[in-house]
């Protein structure tokens, strides 16, 4: 027996001799290396002409040049030159021509020239992956890019099919879609007629201040710095990105120094670690919105005064006080704010008795069911939670259904919801992105299955918003463009099926001997190349 | 006259007697591994998920969606699609993750060895733990040792492992820095040793970089204590449990009246015939780890099956999840086998 006990107490002396000989974490990241914990396992391809998603965006970013492109030092200036030194627009307004710079050259040593810049704008087109619209809206097709798209002489043409802005065409091209890619490159990666797809995925093959070292889904993304980048070789000469997906691990590794940067921390975490020694909270407003949106399939909701109402019964200060503390802020317009033509005008607040007397008046005093689709995500959950106890006060049931996002979306899309609990993101930094999904609905009858426009899975036909937003989009005096959006938002605020509720806070904790991060503001995407340590 | 391979054509007895078992066990394997293909197929595509979105994402147009759907063979009637499948996998092709945008043989070759080197370190830390905690609580019954193992059982039992996961990184990685961190290895010795197994722990001692190995210990170490614990609960209970009924035979009652030392009548007479049982209850543990703990590998960052599995079920990734379910379902049921095969050579009754 006592040889028994003997067995036990050496093992667990063994066990915790073993533990404390064992290197214990090291406390700092080398100083040319970035090391980031983020989410990244909604990454599916890093190919720019395919990659639709965050996690993807921040990498491509940092892996590919442009024609033009946003300045993370200071993205109030808006688009730049960059592979484009300069551009003219032809009298119609429909064709620009871009003056490639020369001397730029991509990480594998090719040359950037004007075929490489045809070569990719034709290819996002022609590989008609889910960005493609973002070049297609401009007319371009499988069909025409021959034409509408050329080079010649260190220039390249781009030919609309309408004279848009000049702004709105060059946000556009910021987007990851308009990435330029080595063509040489790529075609030697070409298999079965794909352009190169299959290969892209995984690879890089860009001109940016990073080439992609490794991608593990799930695990890591490594990028290594490109010498050759024409700004300079970056001072991080290699940045990982870690999958992490739980708060409280990104924050203890934060504070052991293993990482450099915690990009998903909760409210509770960041509290907890505000005023740490060494630590630094950075804020930035995301792009991203969060809506509730009313079907208007549903005869109660489809009346003015219900969706009026509705707006009076969201306690939108009270969930960004509470629950979404430091996460979400009050934003009840479509554009997000540091949008060209953004305004921050919110006049709802939670009103009982308004609501309940602009019920009466809809006829529906007594109330009515409606169920709402929400994706299984904590603070969506409680927005709906919220949002159901103040209809309750006004005799409205709320029904909540709870779906991963795949089930949930798929209803949606469907126009089965009669409410939905949603965010939105930017997909490219115009205004045009927003107000062409929320305020634009030219055919909503179900034979359309505009299934990428929120105003037709809501089943609403803007009426005259939707000319309203053609207009803006080719509106080229920016200043009445900005005025045209003033009005379409204050009419969209007051008559809609939506009830925008906040905009993105991104609270970003950072080790503070990193300078410099920026992580794309409303409208871009992460940019390590200017970070320092 | 006595048979042989040569005279009349026919095989030795035994050598056709283990053909025969080998062929009925590859049989019902196949058999078994279809049938597991079937359910999670018809699963699948029942589900009200829309795997299309989960390539084209919510943005994507109508157009987009059409050309996705049809490069994913959706289009085509369900017996057709499961029989397009069935032949793919025949090949050893699994087909390609929607999520990950590579081969599904890729990613499990990545992800198991993830998986598999943290339920055997796991599994060792429960028998080794678990089995002399059983024997003892069941040699001292009732005793404060008993209570202790019962309490730290209970403890396993009923402890969510989120929670212990996150006060152990807490503990043990936060404040004393005991050990690494969340993720298989520190980012600075990240691909410093090749690739041959995938499991870091024999990659580098293969590779004879102890620094490596060293590291990979320090990072795994918690989450397969973690793990170890909870099959310690189960394995000490049993234990116990088998041991208080061999105790209590009436053998056990004869060798000591013979005077034969307590540690003989424990190991040699009690503990030999608890073996049989005790191998079903550690196979069983190490096949429910093998599966993939889904909540430590999200705590610890560990880029295993279970997380692989269940990204992928939620997405619709049913290339994945299909994949998936058959590597971990083909494992179940050889270690099934093999727990059978065991019980045969320790029990001659079972022979």
């Amino acid at each position: 027996m006592s040889a028994f006990s003997r067995l036990m107490a050496s093992a667990a002396l063994g066990a915790a001799v073993l533990a404390a000989g064992l290197p214990a974490a090291m406390a700092e990241t080398p100083p040319n290396m970035l090391v980031i914990a983020n989410r990244i396992d909604d990454i599916t391809s890093l190919d720019p002409a395919e990659s639709f998603e965050f996690s993807g965006a921040d990498v491509i970013r940092n892996m590919y040049l442009k024609l033009v492109n946003l300045d993370p030092m200071d993205m109030s200036a808006g688009y730049q030159p960059e592979i484009a030194e300069s551009w003219d627009v032809s009298e119609d307004g429909r064709t620009v021509t871009f003056n490639i710079r020369s001397g730029l050259s991509f990480a594998s040593g090719n040359p950037v020239t004007a075929d490489d810049v045809v070569y990719s704008l034709r290819r996002a087109v022609l590989l008609n992956k889910t960005p493609s619209f973002i070049l297609t809206q401009f007319g371009f097709t499988a069909e025409n890019v021959e034409e509408t798209i050329t080079g010649a002489d260190g220039t390249v043409s781009i030919t609309t099919d309408k004279p848009y802005a000049i702004s709105f065409v060059l946000n556009c091209l910021t987007a990851t879609i308009g990435a330029i890619v080595d063509s040489k490159l790529v075609m030697e990666h070409e298999a079965d007629g794909d352009m190169g797809n299959t290969w892209l995925k995984t690879n890089s093959a860009g001109g940016g201040a990073y080439t992609l070292a490794a991608w593990q889904p799930n695990e890591n993304v490594t990028l290594n710095a490109n010498p050759g980048f024409y700004k300079g070789e970056p001072a991080m000469k290699r940045v990982i990105v870690r999958h992490v997906q739980e708060s409280a691990s990104q924050r203890l590794m934060l504070e052991r120094g293993d990482i450099d940067v915690a990009r998903n921390l909760n409210p509770e975490d960041i509290a907890g670690i505000s005023g740490e020694e060494g630590i630094r909270i950075d804020e930035e407003l995301g792009g991203q919105l969060m809506y509730l949106s009313f079907n208007q399939d549903n005869p109660e909701l489809a009346k003015p005064e219900v969706r009026e109402a509705m707006k009076y019964l969201i306690d939108y200060a009270g969930m960004a006080d509470s629950f979404l503390k430091g996460q979400w802020a009050v934003q009840q317009n479509f554009l997000p704010l540091t949008f060209l033509g953004a305004v921050d005008e919110n006049p709802f607040s939670l009103d009982i008795e308004k609501a309940k007397a602009l019920l009466a008046e809809a006829g529906v005093p007594e109330g009515f069911t409606i169920e709402a689709g929400v994706r299984e995500a904590q603070e969506r959950i409680e927005i709906a939670q919220s949002f159901q106890n103040a209809l309750a006060q006004v005799g409205i049931k709320l029904d909540i259904t709870v779906g991963t996002a795949a089930q949930i979306l798929g209803r949606y899309r469907a126009r089965d919801l009669d409410v939905y609990v949603g965010t939105w993101g930017p997909d490219y930094p115009d205004p045009h992105t927003n107000a062409s999904t929320f305020a634009w609905n030219p055919d909503n009858s179900v034979e359309a299955g505009a299934t990428g426009i929120l105003a037709w899975r809501n089943a609403w036909d803007p009426g005259a918003l939707t000319a309203q937003v053609d207009a803006a989009v080719i509106e080229n005096d920016t200043e009445k463009r900005v005025e045209m959006y003033h009005e379409i938002q204050a009419e969209f605020r007051d008559t809609s099926p939506f009830a925008i509720l906040f905009q993105q806070a991104r609270q970003t904790a950072v080790r503070d001997n990193v300078e410099n991060l920026n992580l794309g503001d409303a409208i871009s995407s992460a940019a390590y190349w200017p970070v320092t340590k | 006259m006595p048979r042989t391979a040569t005279t009349g054509g026919r095989l030795p007895a035994p050598l056709a007697g283990f053909l025969g078992r080998a062929l009925a066990t590859a049989g019902s394997l196949a058999v078994t591994v279809l049938g597991l293909l079937f359910v999670t197929f018809i699963i699948g595509r029942v589900m009200p998920i829309d795997p299309v979105l989960a390539v084209v994402g919510e943005r994507g147009s109508p157009e987009v969606y059409a050309a996705a759907r049809e490069a994913l063979g959706l289009d085509e009637p369900l017996p057709v699609q499961f029989w397009y499948y069935l032949r793919e996998v025949a090949q050893g092709d699994f087909g390609t993750s929607l999520l990950t945008a590579r081969p599904v043989v890729d990613d499990i070759a990545r992800v198991f060895p993830a998986t598999l080197e943290l339920a055997t370190l796991g599994v060792l830390i429960g028998v080794l733990f678990g089995v002399p905690l059983g024997v003892l609580a069941a040699i001292n019954r009732g005793r404060w040792i008993d209570q202790v193992a019962r309490l730290v059982a209970l403890v396993g039992y009923s402890m969510p492992i989120f929670w212990l996961g996150l006060i152990g990184l807490l503990v043990f990685y936060g404040i004393l820095g005991w050990v690494g961190g969340p993720g298989r290895l520190d980012v600075f010795y990240d691909g410093l040793v090749p690739s041959v197994t995938g499991m870091i722990l024999v990659d580098s001692a293969l590779a004879g970089d102890w620094m490596v190995f060293g590291n990979a210990l320090s990072h795994i170490i918690l989450p397969a204590s973690l793990l170890g614990y909870f099959s310690l609960a189960y394995i000490s209970r049993m234990t116990r449990s088998f041991m208080l009924e061999a105790l209590s035979a009436e053998y056990i009652t004869t060798a000591r009246v013979k005077g034969m030392s307590e540690w003989r009548v424990v190991w040699v007479h009690a503990f030999r015939n608890i073996r049989v049982q005790l191998l079903t209850v550690i196979v069983l543990s190490y096949a429910n780890l093998l599966e993939g703990s889904v909540l430590t590998e999200i705590i610890f960052s560990w880029p295993g099956i279970g997380f692989y599995i269940t990204n992928a079920l939620l997405a619709a990734d049913m290339n994945a999840v299909l994949g998936g379910t058959v590597v971990v379902g083909t494992i179940f049921i050889i270690l099934n086998m093999l727990s059978d095969l065991l019980y045969k050579v320790f029990d001659p009754r079972a022979r």
